[in-house]
């Protein structure tokens, strides 16, 4: 589950792609083959949408496998995720399908009920276009009005009385109509009529999405399209981490009181009620070499930490962050130094925090293996009371074990992908503390699935 | 000075990765007045500022390549050298370097690295033996006139060296860390040491460009990964948390101690023969050969110290056992004064057998070839 929640098939600082995706795909089939019903359960749980994509598309692909009733517990647990996903993964999914050739009539009839339940079909095949035009052609499907000629024959029509398809027809010939075409398909018709860049983004502002919108700034303001404002108060915590670490050291000082406000803000949505009931809590965080990632995911793990570090702060009544590096001003975070996890976790415990949070990929160097000792003769001599909870988060899945790595196994550890998960996890970690076996885990994914498809009713 | 030693440098915990141990070097205090030379800063960071006021010394590690003179051609650093502040812009002794037209192009981004070819070593090794200083009947007239050059060594590149690539791309730099040492399946391959942290940091990358022996490439190739050594800590000793930060610290200087009289015994330690190239501003720039025992480590190498014998900067090459045999035969010719009988007599050998001896080592072009012959000749006679 931890792999589910962390791994995504990219590069990571330790390992190459080839291997990551090899390493989950083993861990895909195994628990298809041994675990079915575990593994169809997991949809229910808070795994990535790498992860959830893969589970659908095997479920799918293997429905001659699973009984009756299988078959219709696994169903509405599909059609439920695919309900929470962002459409183009699930577009993704779809060609994922079709080429992978599974078109069985419970493929079929999810396709259906989940393109029925499109909010604006006609804005989807304008947007995903091909992706649209394969589903509907994988399933089957015949859709209704302007859709069919839009999406076989494009340009028979003279004229659409659908407006966006209208629009689209029209920006063919028409600059001024390409700027209420959706932000990516308004680029390509640009770059047709050779709109300048900075022209182009100052009039598609307003039809930025969120992420586009935060993805799109820097490169527009060196252009000087001021227009590309992105709202950075509204942005969800850990994307806000990223895009603060991927300024400059001498932007992020310049620009520091604004910074700092909106990731304080971030955190506050984050933590919701939780906020400032956690006691004292002292963070370790990593901020060495090893949290750079990789090309593919750049410093997504100090990001994380990153994240974190606000997160808590917003949780804790009391809160002292340690970064590895010893550094003291978080925004200034970059990626440097060995990790001597064991010298900070001890620096931490010397608080004696009501919690002690550590924020690290796990590869403890300086020297190895010390924060495990470190942990365990604290849990096993020091503090077997457990007045001190310990939980180590893990952002980056480690291929050769697949699992994320352990510091000791006293402490529980799990994955994290987004900080805003923080709460659940640490929560999650401590129930896995004591340890469970089989049946009180079924139980609890049988909870699980029954909120996540309340939800659904609701 | 006979000894080799680490001195202002504190040894921190290695990192695995695969076969290969790299062990960071700390140094409290860095050098500021002995710095790479600018123009390799130039080359490849434009990033270190040095005040132009401020009077230092600086160094050129040997077998780099960069554009040195004004004309813009590559060319290769040849022996490592000192300077002083005034000699700044005098170009160094190099080697010209021919590149094939696609290699050309891909040095006008003039990158900084480290000579990849056999040249370096082989310059190494024409730096260390001269040849025969006294004209004895024997030896050839090109061994007279060109002294071992033009001396072949096989080395092998960083990069053909399974796993250092990637064990140097996830080593994480220590603040402060001055040089590294590097492990193939815990055979020591390489020293590597200079004055300043950033001038580590610019350099760390290219020890991936640099000379193994065969020797580093073959333990490499065919080790399983290395263990970690990893801190225990005895619960029963422990009752509070300053005695586990006190346990912590003692784990860590045992890996130290550990580490330079065990890992790094056979670097560190007495015998070498230095000869001292250069003297600037408190800085001794020398070479050193190992005493070319068989059967043990044997390292070859420049290193700079200061006047209190604070090393500054240090490069070896493990030589393999191929390579110390041949070291071994010319110390004992250097020792004789490259008289044949001579050295017969000290290695216990008839002087036939010793000339057979010389050819096999890959130097019969030094001896005439009617006295090989002649030896040749005897024996066979011999075994007759």
């Amino acid at each position: 589950m931890n792999a589910a929640i962390t791994s995504t098939g990219q590069r990571e600082f330790h390992s190459g792609a080839g291997e990551q995706s090899l390493s989950l795909d083993f861990l895909h089939r195994y628990l298809l083959g041994n675990y079915r019903d575990l593994y169809a359960a997991t949809l229910a749980l808070d795994v990535n949408d790498h992860n959830a994509v893969l589970i659908a598309l095997n479920l799918l692909a293997t429905t001659a496998e699973a009984d009756p009733d299988q078959r219709r517990a696994e169903g509405r647990l599909i059609a439920r995720r695919l309900a929470l996903l962002p459409p183009p993964r699930v577009y993704g999914l779809f060609r994922e399908l079709r080429r992978a050739k599974v078109n069985n009539r419970r493929t079929r009839a999810i396709m259906r009920d989940w393109l029925a339940a499109r909010p604006d079909l006609a804005f989807d095949a304008v947007k995903y276009r091909a992706a649209v035009k394969d589903a509907v052609r994988h399933a089957h499907l015949r859709p209704g009005g302007e859709l069919g000629p839009f999406l076989f024959t494009p340009h028979r029509p003279a004229a659409y009385t659908t407006p966006i398809l209208e629009t689209w027809r029209r920006a063919h010939y028409e600059q001024a109509a390409l700027y209420k075409l959706p932000y990516t398909v308004a680029e390509g018709f640009a770059a047709k009529h050779r709109i300048a860049r900075a022209a182009f983004l100052e009039r598609i502002a307003p039809r930025l999405t969120r992420l586009e919108r935060l993805r799109l700034q820097e490169s527009a303001r060196t252009l000087g399209a001021d227009a590309v404002r992105a709202d950075l108060a509204t942005m969800p915590l850990t994307r806000l981490a990223s895009y603060v670490l991927a300024l400059s050291p001498d932007d992020r000082v310049h620009r520091r009181a604004e910074l700092t406000a909106a990731l304080r803000t971030a955190a506050r949505r984050s933590a919701g009620d939780q906020a400032g009931r956690w006691g004292a809590v002292v963070a370790v965080l990593d901020d060495s070499f090893s949290s750079y990632g990789s090309g593919h995911k750049r410093r997504r793990p100090l990001a994380v930490a990153l994240a974190c570090h606000f997160l808590l702060e917003a949780l804790a009544s009391e809160y002292t962050p340690l970064w590895l590096s010893g550094r003291s001003d978080a925004l200034l975070a970059r990626p440097y130094g060995a990790t001597p996890l064991g010298e900070r976790i001890l620096d931490g415990l010397d608080r004696r925090p009501e919690r002690l949070l550590i924020v690290s990929d796990g590869w403890d160097n300086s020297p190895p293996g010390l924060a495990g000792e470190v942990l365990r003769i604290w849990r096993t001599r020091l503090d077997p009371r457990h007045t001190c909870a310990v939980v180590h988060l893990n952002p980056v899945y480690d291929a050769a074990d697949f699992d994320v790595r352990r510091l000791a196994p006293t402490v529980p550890t799990a994955g994290i992908r987004d900080a805003e998960n923080l709460v659940a996890l640490v929560e999650l970690a401590q129930f896995a503390e004591g340890r469970t076996g089989l049946f009180e885990l079924r139980a609890h994914l049988a909870r699980r699935i029954e909120e996540f498809l309340r939800e659904d009713d609701a | 000075m006979t000894d080799l030693a680490l001195t202002g440098l504190s040894t921190r915990p290695a990192q695995t990765w695969g076969g290969v141990r790299l062990v960071p070097l700390i140094r409290e205090k860095p050098i500021e007045d002995l710095r790479l030379d600018v123009r390799l800063y130039d080359a490849e960071f434009g990033v270190v500022e040095v005040d132009s006021r401020t009077v230092y010394s600086s160094y050129i590690p040997h077998g780099f390549v960069a554009s040195w003179a004004s004309d813009a051609t590559p060319a290769a650093a040849y022996g490592t050298q000192l300077r002083g502040p005034a000699e700044r812009d005098r170009t160094p002794s190099r080697m010209p370097l021919r590149f094939h037209r696609r290699m050309a192009r891909r040095t006008d981004r003039n990158r900084l690295r480290f000579l990849p070819l056999h040249l370096a070593l082989e310059g190494y090794l024409a730096l260390h033996f001269g040849g025969p200083e006294i004209a004895w009947d024997e030896w050839s007239r090109r061994a007279i006139n060109r002294g071992l050059s033009p001396r072949v060594e096989e080395a092998y590149s960083g990069a053909a060296v399974r796993g250092l690539q990637d064990a140097l791309r996830v080593f994480e730099i220590h603040p402060g860390q001055c040089g590294v040492l590097v492990y193939a399946a815990d055979a020591l391959a390489a020293a590597f040491v200079v004055p300043h942290p950033d001038d580590y940091r610019a350099l760390h990358s290219t020890l991936v460009h640099d000379l193994y022996g065969e020797l580093i490439y073959h333990y490499a190739m065919l080790s399983m990964p290395v263990p970690d050594f990893r801190a225990r800590i005895v619960d029963a000793t422990v009752r509070s948390l300053a005695e586990l930060r006190a346990q912590a610290r003692q784990r860590q200087q045992e890996w130290a101690a550990f580490h330079d009289q065990v890992m790094a015994g056979g670097l560190l330690g007495t015998g070498y023969t230095y000869q001292h190239v250069y003297e600037m501003g408190g800085y001794r720039l020398s070479r050193f050969l190992p005493p070319f025992e068989r059967q043990r480590e044997n390292h070859i190498g420049e290193l700079i110290t200061d006047g209190t014998g604070r090393l500054a900067y240090l490069k070896t090459f493990r030589l393999s056992e191929n390579q110390v045999r041949r070291g071994h035969l010319l110390t004992q010719l250097a020792a004789a004064g490259w008289n044949l009988a001579d050295t017969a007599a000290a290695l216990g050998v008839t002087e036939p057998e010793l000339g057979l001896r010389i050819n096999a080592a890959g130097f019969g072009h030094l001896l005439r070839q009617d006295v090989l012959d002649h030896y040749r000749a005897q024996a066979r006679r011999g075994r007759r």
